[in-house]
């Protein structure tokens, strides 16, 4: 393992790692060294509200990715179907779609009933964060030996009695893990829902707000409480991934 | 009890085709077939899991052939047993009585019930994880017989245990099936196992069920060629008939019966004898052969040798073969009575 080869991998390697390190340790120390204004940020009515929406609107979007993206992935993973391959193409293509164009389509296509409401922040979400509890989920149902629920079957479960007793508890902890990233990046998403929902005022984009007309410094106590939040979550992401896995 | 009538199915790269047989009451049926037979589909188009092609399953006189799995009473224990991970050893037993909604002193009854039985009243609390691969078997079973199913199907059930815990577990099986009275279509490739266990054995190669009979009548008299290839039976030629010898390889070799033309003949090698001098006596085939190979098995040595233009294979004591003082290169004489000698028809 200490060869050279590995020391020269482990130098080229490092340079990511604290190129992603580096920004985010800057702002919190440097907010840390500011308790003041990171402290009358938590004081100002509009960081809370937009804070509030959304949190509630990143929820939201993760129990519908759940509802509608559990059965398809079940669906994925199990079963061949003409046309499988293009389903989940169409699942994974928002990854490659700018999102300001992802803004102006869901614009287009569902236009006032969207418009600046809670419903089009939770639409802009959705659109480009539920493929990854689809694909997890496919992946934790894909993971069960197909065996498990024949003997569940023979035990006298019906296929839906199977699913709920076995399949689901057995990628439980899959799905959780994608409905937790979809809350991530709902939560993180900006450029579609600036085009659809400027308002209700969500903290990603204040945070954009603040920064184009008071500067940095008034960005960045609600930036330092988004990271925070994010990484809090992450945390627990982790956790859960490794007392389960 | 279970009737397969010319039952067929092809998926992927398996497929079995024409599959008959009938299991009886109480019965412990072997199928017996080297891997890829299409064993495991046709346990499980039994089990429900599968839907046939063609043909008719019947339990009990009452066609199931296109009902569920859960309303067949026919319990499915795959090759690795398909215990849930997510559930410890109780809840694994008890899992079919819970969806039957018992009250949980009866499954608590019946549970401890099973588990005494198979000795495994130790392991209830256990993760079943960390269990040993035949206590997940144990497991697997209680599961399977808790709900008193009409039929269990088992799918190589020692194949993922070291040999030592095989010979303990098939003595075991034979006393739980005294115990609790079940009936058991049992799928391996082991002849062991079937000579073990099976009352019936039905051969199955190559997506077909090539014969089906009585354990010693299969291994003494297998139907053509493949089966008895398969049975590990060597010795098999083909040669002229004409009456009651064959021509083969330059031999004329006696047999029990009248043929004429192409036949096939098969010569157990634990019916051929090897001695130093002619033997004279009117029944037996009669050979000069010379010893070309020789294999210590332990308490016996396995021969090869050569008469005429024919390959034989012979099994000799160990003791013989050191008291003879044979060797590579040695002639002796092999000889066989004519009614060891089976003809395919």
């Amino acid at each position: 393992m200490r060869d050279l080869f590995s020391i020269f991998l482990a130098i080229i390697g490092s340079f990511l790692v604290l190129y992603i390190i580096l920004p985010i340790a800057l702002m919190i120390s440097l907010q840390l060294l500011d308790l003041n204004s990171l402290l009358n940020a938590l004081g100002d009515e509009l960081v809370l509200s937009s804070l509030a929406n959304s949190i509630l609107t990143s929820t939201a979007t993760m129990l519908i990715a759940l509802l509608f993206g559990v059965p398809l992935g079940y669906l994925l993973a199990r079963t061949d179907f003409y046309g499988k391959s293009f389903v989940q193409a169409i699942i994974d293509l928002p990854v490659v779609i700018p999102h300001s164009v992802v803004g102006i389509m869901l614009l287009l296509a569902f236009s006032n009933a969207i418009l600046d409401n809670y419903i089009g922040i939770i639409a802009a979400m959705l659109f480009v964060s539920a493929s990854f509890t689809v694909n997890s989920a496919r992946d934790g149902f894909a993971a069960i030996e197909e065996k498990v629920e024949f003997v569940a079957r023979t035990l006298g479960a019906s296929r839906l009695k199977a699913f709920f007793t076995v399949s689901l508890p057995l990628a439980m902890h899959s799905i959780l893990t994608g409905a937790i990233m979809t809350w991530a990046r709902a939560m993180s998403e900006v450029g579609a829902i600036l085009i659809v929902a400027y308002y209700p005022k969500t903290a990603q984009v204040l945070v954009m707000d603040y920064f184009n007309n008071y500067g940095l410094n008034s960005a960045k106590p609600i930036a330092v409480i988004l990271i925070l939040l994010s990484l809090g979550l992450f945390v627990i992401l982790r956790r859960v991934s490794i007392a389960k896995g | 009890m279970l009737r397969v009538e010319n039952l067929s199915k092809s998926w992927k790269n398996f497929r079995f085709e024409g599959v008959s047989f009938e299991v009886k009451h109480g019965e412990y049926f072997i199928i017996l077939g080297p891997s890829g037979a299409g064993k495991t589909m046709l346990l499980e188009t039994i089990a429900g899991i599968f839907k046939p092609e063609s043909g008719k399953i019947l339990l009990e006189g009452k066609d199931i052939t296109h009902l569920p799995p859960e309303k067949r009473k026919i319990a499915y224990i795959p090759q690795n047993y398909g215990l849930f991970p997510h559930l410890n050893t109780f809840e694994n037993i008890a899992y079919g009585l819970r969806l039957r909604k018992y009250p949980i002193e009866e499954i608590q009854k019946e549970v401890y019930g099973v588990a005494e039985v198979l000795e495994i009243s130790n392991l209830l609390g256990r993760d079943v994880k960390t269990l040993s691969g035949g206590e997940q078997q144990r497991v697997a079973i209680a599961r399977a017989l808790v709900l008193k199913p009409r039929l269990i199907l088992l799918d190589e059930p020692f194949s993922s245990v070291d040999p030592n815990m095989r010979g303990r577990l098939m003595r075991e099986m034979k006393r739980w099936r005294r115990e609790l009275g079940f009936t058991a279509i049992h799928v391996t490739h082991s002849f062991e196992e079937a000579m073990f266990l099976g009352d019936r054995v039905g051969v199955m190669i190559g997506g077909k069920l090539e014969q089906v009979g009585e354990i010693g009548h299969v291994f003494s008299k297998p139907k053509n060629e493949m089966v008895a290839r398969f049975l590990g039976h060597e010795n098999v030629f083909e040669g002229q008939a004409n009456g009651n010898t064959v021509e083969v390889g330059g031999l004329k070799i006696e047999i029990s019966r009248t043929a004429r033309g192409k036949i096939k003949i098969v010569i157990p090698p634990e019916s051929i004898l090897i001695s130093k001098e002619k033997t004279t006596s009117s029944a037996r085939n009669n050979f000069k052969a010379s010893i070309q190979s020789f294999e210590d098995m332990g308490t016996i040595v396995k021969l090869g040798l050569r008469a005429g233009g024919l390959n034989f294979s012979a099994y000799i004591t160990k003791a013989s073969f050191i008291d003879m003082h044979l060797s590579e290169g040695e002639e002796v004489f092999i000889s066989f009575k004519a009614t060891s000698v089976h003809v395919f028809d």
